[in-house]
């Protein structure tokens, strides 16, 4: 029987017998924290390993911190600290405030590469699936353990199928094309399993569209999303990577646990209601509401990359944000920022009165761009608009299309009709 | 200490008034949240299931080396490891169940506690609370010494063997 991408990743590290339900050992290529919980795992591997090498391989260990920075808080700053002396000491890589979301910038500096296996304390890290490799966020036991061991136990999934029919259309992007997604499988969908994305609009989906939708298959329940990488997601890891690398797909013959089709040929632009991502209507239908936006955010691990940046700033040119509304638009790495500076979109972006801060997940994270405060109405273009996880404000999710044109309009308007 | 394989003990049967399994017990009804500050192991046992109807005196009522049968979904909820730590400081040797949410799982592994999986556990009403049970870790074989009935559950994974052997996940990659 033919296996499934997770099955052929699995089987390339581990030696264990790999098929849903098994209990594997399983080879780690990235074992990494960030500077949410990489503290706890400093600690645990200095109480339980007090006197021997506490990491199997320091090459193949990495620190980030993205979730505040710098740290505007104690609680952020003392941990962040223990793990900056730690890394310093034992020789290990960390990428300190400046760099930006640390799964972001496991992709860009070739550590996660097509086939490969990589864990760490980012609960998305899942978004490994954008290259076809296997990501998975874990508590700061199982890191520490992974970081000493170089390997780690996982249960084999099941793998079910999404194909997607019909082809994306302006002014849809890949953030809508997630949100039908979601809107099809609630946030229960994929529940411990595997998703394999497939069909025409899943192939031209660029590298920045591949990890808006593979960055919320948490929000669908599942454990990881792969999409199949294509030639130009391939010669940019080439060029970046530590290592060779094999992409795997999937075998002809190989056994899915279910299979989704999501029809996408008539999509407009989505949006998730607060305070659930898989509370998806048409952006239309609230317009009739004349919700006020007070917040516009685009960024994330989900919208982060240049390309989610340029759409705010093409669509921003020689215009203003409206009156009563605040954009805030955070790159995800430093590499987005150089070129948004490079390319003169900062100054547009400021000539829109748009406030532009450091990478980082921000406004996410409760983050450098700071919170949203009671009955405060924001529109993101995060992952998750959970009670309380920006602050105690209402958060709705979608496309960077549908927050600059609401940030324009000062309430929330499909991009169709700005 | 050699960890035995084999183990035997006083089965303790998780059923409700009609006498089914009780599925979906959650960590806060196995360990509430009330009691998350308590990080000493010896003081976690007194709470297991101190919010579960009809078992609150579940701590007077289990003795060392019990194994508990357990219904469907057992442990979903929270990450807290203090429902996985209770058990074991209250000297219970295993957990039978049909399933349990993916977190617990993973934490009972990591923390030593030996977990099996049985999907009949819904046809085992023959064994009751105070039975004589005997469990072998690696082929899955429950055995009712008092009923002198079998029954067949899953056998632990390597991996978990490994690290039920080992004592725990950190012990398993000393000297690694
Ligand atoms: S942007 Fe948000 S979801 Fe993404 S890694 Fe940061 S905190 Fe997590």
């Amino acid at each position: 029987m033919g296996q499934t991408v997770i099955e052929k990743i699995f089987s390339a590290h581990s030696k264990d017998e790999v098929k849903p339900g098994n209990i594997i050992w399983l080879d780690l290529d990235v074992r990494s924290a960030r500077d949410f919980a990489g503290a706890s795992v400093v600690m645990n591997l200095e109480k339980y390993y007090q006197n021997e090498e506490n990491c199997e391989d320091k090459d193949k260990t990495v620190f980030t911190f993205d979730c505040v920075v710098p740290a505007n808080n104690l609680g952020y700053a003392e941990n962040q600290q223990t793990i900056r002396v730690f890394a310093r000491e034992e020789g290990i890589r960390l990428f300190d405030s400046e760099w930006g979301i640390g799964s972001h910038i496991l992709i860009e500096e070739g550590y996660s590469i097509p086939g490969s296996t990589v864990v760490g304390t980012d609960s998305h890290l899942n978004i490994m699936g954008c290259i076809g490799a296997f990501g998975q966020g874990m508590g700061d036991q199982d890191i520490a353990f992974g970081m000493k061991a170089g390997k780690t136990w996982f249960e084999v999934p099941p793998t079910m199928k999404v194909t997607i029919e019909g082809d994306l259309k302006a002014p849809c992007s890949a953030k809508d094309l997630t949100l039908a997604v979601i809107r099809k499988l609630t946030s229960k969908g994929a529940l411990g399993k595997a998703i394999e994305f497939e069909g025409k609009a899943i192939d031209n989906l660029s590298l920045a569209g591949r990890i808006t939708l593979s960055s919320m298959v948490t929000e669908m329940g599942g454990i990881v999303g792969f999409v199949p990488p294509n030639d130009e997601v391939i010669s940019y890891c080439k060029k970046r990577a530590r290592s060779d690398f094999t992409p795997y797909y999937a075998e002809e013959d190989a056994k899915y646990i279910e299979e989704v089709i999501v029809d996408i040929s008539d999509l407009k632009p989505l949006i998730a209601k607060p305070f659930k991502p898989d509370n998806v209507v048409e952006v239309e239908s609230l317009e009739k509401d004349n919700i006020h936006v007070e917040s516009a955010f685009i960024g994330s691990c989900t919208n982060g990359r240049y390309e989610d940046m340029k759409i705010a700033v093409d669509m921003l040119k020689g215009k203003q944000v409206a009156e009563n509304t605040v954009m805030k638009i955070v790159p995800a790495t430093r590499t987005v920022l150089g070129d948004m500076i490079k390319n003169g979109d900062i100054q547009i972006l400021f000539n829109a009165r748009t406030v532009v801060s450091n990478p980082g997940c921000a406004g996410c994270a409760s983050g450098q761009i700071g919170m949203t405060g009671k009955g405060e109405v924001q529109v993101s273009t995060g992952n998750r608009n959970f009670k309380g996880k920006q602050g105690s404000g209402l958060t709705y999710l979608c496309s960077p299309e549908t927050v600059t044109a609401s940030a324009i309009a000062g309430k929330i308007i499909s991009p169709e009709n700005l | 200490m050699k960890k035995p394989i084999i183990l035997k003990g006083k089965a303790i049967v998780l059923r409700n008034d009609t006498n089914e399994p009780i599925d979906d017990i959650d960590t806060d009804m196995i360990f509430h949240n009330k009691y998350l500050h308590i990080t000493d192991i010896n003081e976690m046992g007194q709470y297991a299931f101190d919010n579960l109807d009809g078992w609150k005196d579940f701590a007077k009522k289990t003795e060392k080396g019990a194994i508990l049968i357990l219904g469907a979904n057992f442990g979903s909820g929270s990450s807290r490891q203090q429902a996985v730590d209770c058990f074991t400081a209250l000297g219970v040797q295993a957990l039978i169940a049909k399933s349990y949410g993916a977190i617990y799982k993973r934490n009972a592994i990591n923390a030593g506690m030996p977990l099996l999986l049985a999907a009949i556990i819904d046809n085992i009403s023959d064994i009751v609370t105070g039975d004589e049970i005997e469990v072998n870790l690696e082929t899955g074989l429950i055995k009712n010494i008092t009923k002198k009935k079998d029954y067949q559950a899953m056998g632990m994974s390597k991996v978990q063997m490994d690290i039920y052997l080992a004592g725990n996940l950190f012990d398993y990659a000393k000297g690694m």
